[in-house]
């Protein structure tokens, strides 16, 4: 069977953005990028289920610029067999990719989509629910722990308060919870041989997709900044704190 | 303009949550609908319709939904949403599976988690792992959003709105199986007024007892980090930060914690931080109110006698 794992770039998670002070958004130009760490742990679980005989092709998909590209042969470089970009603009809201995607597996039919559970720009947690609602495909968000036999998929699911378990048929959709697995890292052999691996680009045109606007970003600010605090040179200072300034104990 | 409200509930008793997210809805309007999907969920019903502010409770009660799966659940909030300017709920993890769903069905965006409503089409919802704020003003005609709930105050009760049955039934897509809740005795996490957290610093998940006697001389939630939790020291529903839950307790004791980006964003909000680390140089610190540099084994058990 065929998995398909969409991916996103985004800006790597170690470093920490910057509001552009006219509020028009967060100065990600000159930053690092990555794959979205729950999109990695969605190609890792893609490639596991390959090397187990249960997948035969996975193919990994993005919605983005031509940049993105890195991202995809990354994702070749860590076990994914082709990749495709949707060229598009990089703003696009969760509701657009998701509709990209569902064209997208239109044409591909994969059993299974494995999706991060959310990207760490946005923090949105949608697409995969949405991509899931569009196709009319049962869902199973937050995974941390997927088997598949007989057309039957079985996954455990991160829950507030604990674990939920959950089957259902396929074609399925999944999105990764960060206990899901421990990704890879690409092999220098597997990131040359990832240059060689097929990668074809769509536009919104060619998949058939038109956009209507949902959203006007109004302004992005910085958080407000917390006082600086004190620091304490015992326990029984704390206490004395805690008890009498702050008043919380 | 008619808001409908999706109570959080595990079909015995109405989550405080779901007060707060009333709160947010009625900062975009005055006529708040409350729906209750579950099985035998009667009593949430009740507790709902005494909320202050609810118009009225629309009770799905069937085995359909008794789990909350999200494929039955978005069919059926999207069968009434004709009626309905707004489609809100807290952020808890049944919401955040079934809303898209529900959003996509209805072509329109959602917003996810907002701290804030500038007014009925305008919201602020936090983006970067809480580093930068968004402002965004909603298009649709149908505005699906979740409701980050520490953000907001628990609405009063003291009312007694009517209580509708809805009678519709969806055929399930998929299967609960089974369920493993992690048992505890202390408040909730993400509604605790006192949250006691633990970092990879405490070493081992028998040296967590440690921080459970804090907690409960405390009468506090214990929480952790993700490298506690990786490291198997406490099951993963404490996780505290970006992908874990996000509280704003009045008093949040960080301790062994070093401070990562991504823990910072589920506690910066907490009115006051306190941080117990032998690190000096921990980022935690720039954010804690008060800070103390010291051995966690012989500070703990100081603190305990203290307090």
């Amino acid at each position: 069977m065929k998995i398909l794992v969409p991916i996103k770039r985004v800006v790597d998670s170690n470093v920490k953005v910057r509001v552009m002070s006219d509020g028009s958004g967060v100065d990600a130009s000159h930053l690092k990028m990555a794959i979205n760490p729950f999109c990695e742990i969605a190609v890792e679980q893609a490639v596991r289920l390959k090397e187990a005989g249960v997948a035969t092709e996975v193919v990994v998909v993005t919605v983005g610029g031509k940049p993105s590209q890195e991202q995809i042969r990354s994702a070749m470089a860590l076990g994914a067999d082709r990749g495709i970009q949707v060229e598009a603009d990089d703003s696009l809201l969760p509701i657009d990719i998701a509709k990209c995607l569902a064209a997208v597996q239109q044409q591909e039919q994969a059993q299974l989509i494995i999706l991060g559970k959310q990207s760490i720009d946005g923090d949105n947690n949608q697409t995969g629910q949405m991509l899931a609602a569009l196709l009319d495909l049962p869902q199973a968000c937050f995974a941390s722990d997927v088997s598949i036999s007989d057309n039957q998929l079985s996954v455990t699911r991160e829950i507030d308060g604990g674990l939920q378990s959950l089957t259902m048929a396929l074609p399925a959709i999944v999105t990764a919870d960060l206990r899901l697995n421990e990704p890879r890292y690409a092999k220098l052999p597997d990131i040359m041989k990832a240059k060689r691996k097929p990668l074809d680009v769509l536009t919104l045109e060619s998949i058939g997709v038109t956009l209507k606007s949902h959203q006007h970003l109004v302004s992005v600010s910085a958080p407000a900044v917390r006082q600086a605090g004190v620091m304490v040179s015992s326990v029984a200072e704390l206490v004395e704190k805690l008890k009498h300034e702050a008043k919380v104990i | 303009m008619t808001i409908l409200l999706l109570a959080e509930h595990d079909n015995q008793s109405l989550k405080p949550d779901t007060g707060k997210a009333l709160s947010a809805a009625l900062a975009m309007g005055s006529n708040v609908d409350v729906l209750v999907a579950g099985a035998g969920c009667q009593a949430v019903a009740a507790a709902a319709a005494e909320l202050m502010g609810v118009s009225k409770v629309l009770v799905a009660d069937d085995a359909t939904y008794g789990h909350q799966l999200p494929e039955n659940l978005s069919k059926l909030i999207v069968d009434i949403a004709a009626d309905y300017s707004h489609i809100v709920a807290s952020a808890s993890s049944v919401a955040k599976d079934c809303l898209p769903r529900v959003a996509a069905l209805l072509d329109v965006a959602q917003v996810s988690e907002i701290v804030a409503v500038i007014d009925p089409e305008t919201f602020v919802r936090p983006i970067y792992a809480g580093n930068a704020l968004a402002t965004v003003k909603s298009l649709d005609d149908t505005r699906v959003i979740t409701v980050r709930a520490s953000a907001f105050e628990q609405a009063a009760g003291g009312n007694n709105a009517d209580v509708v049955a809805l009678t519709q039934v969806i055929a399930p897509m998929s299967e609960w199986v089974s369920q493993a809740l992690t048992e505890s005795s202390r408040p909730e996490l993400a509604s605790a007024g006192i949250v006691v957290s633990g970092g990879r610093g405490v070493g081992s998940r028998e040296n967590f007892a440690l921080l459970e006697q804090l907690a409960d001389k405390l009468g506090a939630a214990l929480g952790a980090s993700r490298a506690a939790v990786d490291a198997g020291y406490v099951p993963n529903d404490l996780q505290v930060g970006q992908t874990g839950k996000i509280v704003a307790p009045s008093l949040y004791i960080a301790v062994g914690i070093s401070g990562a980006i991504q823990h910072l964003a589920g506690m910066k909000d907490s009115k006051v931080i306190v941080a117990i680390n032998k690190d000096a140089d921990a980022p935690i610190f720039q954010v804690a109110d008060y800070g103390l540099t010291a051995d966690l084994f012989e500070a703990i058990p100081e603190l305990i006698n203290l307090i």
